[in-house]
């Protein structure tokens, strides 16, 4: 059924912290990681040891170059950040990924929000993935070049639309200790950039976080109403880079007189 | 976006099929198609293969086709799925006049048959076009003329085939008003389409810092990639190719579809030289064909936007 369920109040999500995103791809290793071995896994690669390697991942980390407009900064020339951004299903509210579905394969869950695919009955037709400003799903080709060797592991779930779970075969899986029921992303970030939680919920950990810092939705314009929300960087102190180069002084000062008589000799001779 | 061959293949042949349909259906339903038995079956057949080609090379665009009916399930929310049911109900009425047109039944049962294929081919165009339409991430694909340029398009590659039918069991002679119409029809498309063409020109572009909402910090500039190779979003939604060659492009589309037919039909009936007609058929198809190729080529999905340059 792709007509959206009634807005539910429990909104799973993620809130990812650009400030402090290293760029280290870990989130993106590790769940390729847990969903190539997980229940909703393969996610098939085409060569993945060969001259051009492609294949799926529910995630991936761009990076920016972000320069500030010298009209507001005080600094006469602003030195370029850089923001790591990682990307993947913000399991929005009103998607069209759903919706467009003529299968019924794309669906909302009721329960706990989360956006998913139901890889028994995807034709592989790719409009969810056409109607997803966010590039947030990925087709596993029906046409590949895979090696002879991992045929019939992976023919299985090729040729249908791949995406981001929330590790829903982790947050609420009981063989596991109940401080690794988080997505896998969530649990490889070294620096605690991404941050799971009930964006439902006023309360949550990720709710307060996302109000505190300003936390923002993507590209809102569309309607979709993303759950995830990302924390923008925060901006620059004084002490910051760009300002302690600025206050260097050109010339710098020696005081004589503090100088031992054979150094101060020194630089009288010196400097004649 | 990529131009997928399949996708292209099967909105231009079902589409001038379902014209073809539309138009045959339509005089049926007035009575003033001039034929009737073999007459009425030919063309009926033609767009049977036209329709049916198309459905089946729309297929070859799935990763798994074995399931495409389970895309006849979402029909309260999905074009597509609508566009599944109309593309098969509306055989039904085909073959209910194919059914008259072989027993040489020529009342009311005709009639009716011939306007309920009309209708089922106008619904199935509808659901193709709004299939594009409501994408609302390819603001190319949401513009003002995109719904009737595909009833037009439709209209008039199928109907220049129905045209050449009579034209050449019938002669030129028969009736002007039909060839008349579509020489109109070519005309106002080619008006409409360049129409089109300059409200994508005028599209502004996507950037990385909208697409990021980091433009608030300042000048946003995609600075890498998340891998070096092409991913699936950058070959099917960051197709570049054919903008470099997209103005030669549109010229071809333009002079094939609009002033082809245009001259197809004047010069036939001003010399009565009837083969001219499936002629300008043929040109007509082969416009729409680049037209619909420049359709997804030409037009930008907001996804793009998060890639460098030279990935995007």
């Amino acid at each position: 059924m792709t007509s959206l369920p009634a807005p539910s109040n429990k909104k799973l999500g993620l809130v990812i912290d650009l400030d402090i995103c290293v760029g280290c791809h870990a989130c993106a290793v590790a769940c390729k990681e847990w969903n190539d071995g997980g229940d909703f896994g393969p996610l098939p690669d085409d060569e993945p040891y060969g001259a051009e390697p492609h294949g799926v991942w529910f995630n991936r980390v761009h990076s920016y170059e972000v320069t500030a407009d010298r009209s507001s900064e005080n600094v006469s020339a602003p030195v370029p950040q850089m923001v790591h951004f990682p990307r993947s299903c913000l399991h929005c509210e009103t998607p069209d990924c759903v919706t467009v579905c003529p299968t019924g394969a794309s669906y909302k869950r009721t329960e706990d929000g989360i956006v998913l695919v139901d890889e028994d009955k995807c034709i592989g037709c790719q409009l969810c993935a056409w109607a997803c400003p966010y590039g947030a799903r990925e087709i596993a080709l029906p046409h590949s070049k895979t090696a002879a060797s991992d045929k019939g592991r992976k023919d299985s779930k090729r040729g249908t639309m791949q995406k981001c779970t929330l590790c829903v075969d982790r947050i609420y899986n009981e063989t596991l200790e109940v401080r690794d029921r988080q997505p896998a992303c969530v649990m490889a970030c070294p620096t605690r950039a991404r941050m799971f939680g009930d964006l439902g919920d006023p309360d949550s950990d990720a709710s307060k976080a996302v109000a505190e810092r300003g936390g923002f939705a993507l590209m809102p314009e569309f309607g979709y109403q993303p759950v995830n929300r990302y924390l923008p960087p925060r901006p620059r102190r004084d002490g910051s880079v760009a300002a302690a180069t600025a206050s260097i002084p050109a010339e710098e000062t020696l005081d004589t007189a503090q100088l031992p008589p054979l150094l101060r000799w020194l630089d009288k001779a010196l400097s004649r | 976006m990529k131009p997928a061959l399949s996708v292209i293949f099967f909105t231009v042949m079902s589409g001038a099929g379902y014209g073809l349909w539309c138009l045959l259906g339509l005089a049926l339903a007035t009575g003033v198609y001039p034929l009737s038995g073999t007459g009425v079956l030919v063309p009926l057949d033609f767009g049977f293969v036209l329709v049916s080609a198309g459905l089946l090379a729309s297929t070859f665009h799935l990763g798994r086709p074995g399931r495409a009916w389970r895309a006849l399930s979402q029909w309260r929310s999905s074009w597509l799925s609508r566009e599944g049911i109309a593309s098969l109900l509306t055989y039904l009425p085909m073959l209910a006049v194919a059914g008259f047109a072989f027993i040489g039944h020529a009342g009311i049962g005709l009639r009716v048959a011939g306007a309920l294929l009309a209708l089922g081919a106008l619904a199935t165009i509808l659901c193709t076009a709004n299939i594009y339409r409501s994408l609302k991430t390819i603001a190319a694909w949401r513009t003002r003329q995109v719904l009737p340029l595909y009833f037009m398009f439709a209209l008039l590659s199928g109907g220049l085939w129905l045209w050449a039918w009579l034209a050449l069991t019938t002669g030129l002679a028969m009736s002007l008003a039909f060839p008349l119409a579509l020489l109109g029809l070519a005309i106002v498309a080619a008006v409409i389409k360049v129409d089109h063409w300059k409200c994508v020109d005028a599209l502004p572009a996507n950037t990385a810092g909208h697409a990021t909402g980091l433009d608030t910090l300042g000048r946003v500039r995609a600075f890498e990639g998340p891998v070096t190779e092409e991913s699936y979003l950058t070959r099917e939604m960051a197709f570049v190719l054919a903008r470099k060659h997209g103005a030669r492009l549109r010229r071809i589309a333009l002079a094939l579809f609009g002033l082809a037919p245009a001259l197809g039909i004047a010069a036939a009936l001003a010399s009565g030289a009837a083969w001219l007609a499936p002629i300008a058929a043929l040109a007509a198809i082969a416009g729409v064909f680049v037209e619909r190729w420049l359709f997804f080529a030409e037009a930008r999905h907001v996804v793009a936007a998060f890639f460098p340059p030279a990935q995007a």
